[in-house]
């Protein structure tokens, strides 16, 4: 048996339940984020896409590969997406070797 | 089942092909061991009675199943093996029909309706007969098939037309993955002539309307920001113009339901669907003011139950004996297919509802 379980994103509502108010609150203020402002739904979902793939979250991805899909977004632009969040992720390692970079400089004389 | 690209079902002797085995299959598992809620229940339950009709508005009949494309979510399980052609006659009786009511709109549709020999004297005698809308519901790459096929932008035009086309994607790639190799291009050939000849132009009266149906297991998104992008896309890739993008959700029947079992994802499309389902969609569904009328005459609360053998509730059941007083308050034959046409932003052939 698997951790993760494909017909458990269909039970997310259900977090709700053992404390409704915080799970109403989370609800609702992830319904608002996701409405039209100044970037569109589509962008969202390509934002969302994006960041399920660096939290390495199956259900978020699942979720949003069907969105994206529902919304015609291609192949290619979920995968560019995709890219964008991996290079975000690989810069964000990859920026940290400064402080590597500066601890050897001050040690080793 | 071994699928074979260009074949219906009925062709192929998929088991599918029988309206019975559809309507078993849509009354099974999920449904029958209480896990979802059959729809007869949750429509009651919405509206306090049955679904049932109101006045006669639109008036679809089905020409005939005979089509020039074989595509994978086909409803009808339409294709060029399919030989069901209505007759003048029954045309006749449907033109009988048109006259004596007040409906404001005939629907055409098919297969590819063109490919009916007397088409074009139907839409002629419909058009005498002082019926406010015609919609022929055209797959555009029947324009493009074939010689005798050239002239129908022109033929729409004369007769003022209101012409409805299927259009998947903005892209070839899913387009032709949907409705066959060399659809797109065919089609975006097909819309630039209708463009030519004024449809989906300002002002020029003539209606191109196009119809986004989704080319997999997944309900479609809302038909305003989907509309923006392929008038968007059309526009600045083919320069192409349309009037407005219906967003119509595939039911699970025929062929979508032969995909949605053999891909295994039976089971979450209804879960999606049954999860969707909008009171104020189901308020609306097109089956309260719309009657179908088959190739042979026979009378359907939609084209959907047509396709599963379902006629309408009552004695009343060939376009030949019609009677507006006995279809009014009928009660709608209903399964759990009608699932697709209140999920969401709700779903018909006039594309949402709610």
């Amino acid at each position: 048996m698997s951790y993760y379980d494909p017909k458990d994103l269909r039970k997310f509502k259900d977090i709700t339940q053992w404390s409704e108010a915080l799970g109403e609150k989370f609800f609702d203020y992830y319904t608002a984020v996701f409405q039209d402002g100044a970037l569109t739904p589509r962008e969202k979902s390509l934002i969302a896409l994006a960041v399920a793939h660096t939290e390495m979250c199956p259900y978020c991805i699942d979720a949003y590969t069907q969105d994206g899909l529902k919304r015609g977004i291609t192949k290619d632009e979920m995968m560019e997406a995709v890219h964008v969040g991996a290079a975000i992720k690989s810069g964000a390692a990859l920026v940290h070797s400064v402080m590597m970079m500066n601890k050897v400089n001050k040690l080793d004389a | 089942m071994t699928k074979i690209k260009g074949q219906s079902l009925r062709k192929q002797a998929n088991p599918l092909a029988e309206a019975s085995h559809q309507l078993k299959v849509l009354s099974e598992g999920l449904f029958k061991d209480g896990t979802l809620p059959l729809f007869k229940d949750r429509v009651a339950e919405t509206l306090g009675r049955p679904l049932s009709a109101h006045k006669l508005e639109v008036l679809q009949i089905n020409v005939g199943y005979m089509c020039n494309q074989v595509c994978d979510h086909c409803h009808v399980d339409a294709g060029p093996d399919r030989k069901e052609i209505m007759t003048k006659e029954t045309m006749e009786q449907c033109l009988s029909v048109i006259r004596s009511t007040n409906a404001r709109t005939l629907d055409l549709t098919g297969g590819a309706p063109e490919m009916n020999p007397n088409f074009r004297w139907f839409v002629i005698e419909a058009r005498k007969a002082g019926i406010a809308d015609i919609i022929v519901r055209s797959n555009l790459t029947i324009i493009r098939a074939n010689k005798q096929y050239h002239d129908l932008p022109a033929f729409f035009k004369e007769h003022k037309i209101h012409v409805v086309s299927s259009m998947p994607h903005w892209t070839k790639e899913k387009t032709d993955k949907q409705r066959g190799s060399g659809v797109f291009n065919a089609s975006i050939e097909a819309l630039k002539q209708l463009n030519s000849v004024g449809y989906g132009m300002p002002n020029s009266g003539l209606t191109l309307d196009l119809v986004y149906n989704p080319s997999g297991a997944f309900l479609p998104a809302h038909q305003k920001d989907l509309e923006t992008d392929f008038k968007s896309k059309l526009r600045s890739d083919f320069g192409i113009e349309f009037n407005q993008l219906f967003a119509i959700t595939n039911l699970p029947i025929s062929r979508f339901l032969d995909y949605l079992i053999a891909s295994e994802n039976y089971e979450d499309y209804m879960y999606e669907l049954v999860q969707a389902y909008n009171p104020e969609a189901a308020k609306s569904v097109m089956c309260t003011n719309t009657l179908s009328v088959s190739w042979n005459g026979f009378l359907y609360d939609c084209d959907f139950n047509q396709m599963l053998a379902l006629p309408v509730a009552g004695n009343l059941t060939h376009i030949s004996d019609y009677d507006e007083k006995l279809m009014e308050g009928r009660i709608i034959k209903v399964s759990q297919h009608c699932y697709g046409c209140t999920a969401g932003a709700g779903s018909s052939c006039q594309g949402t509802v709610a």
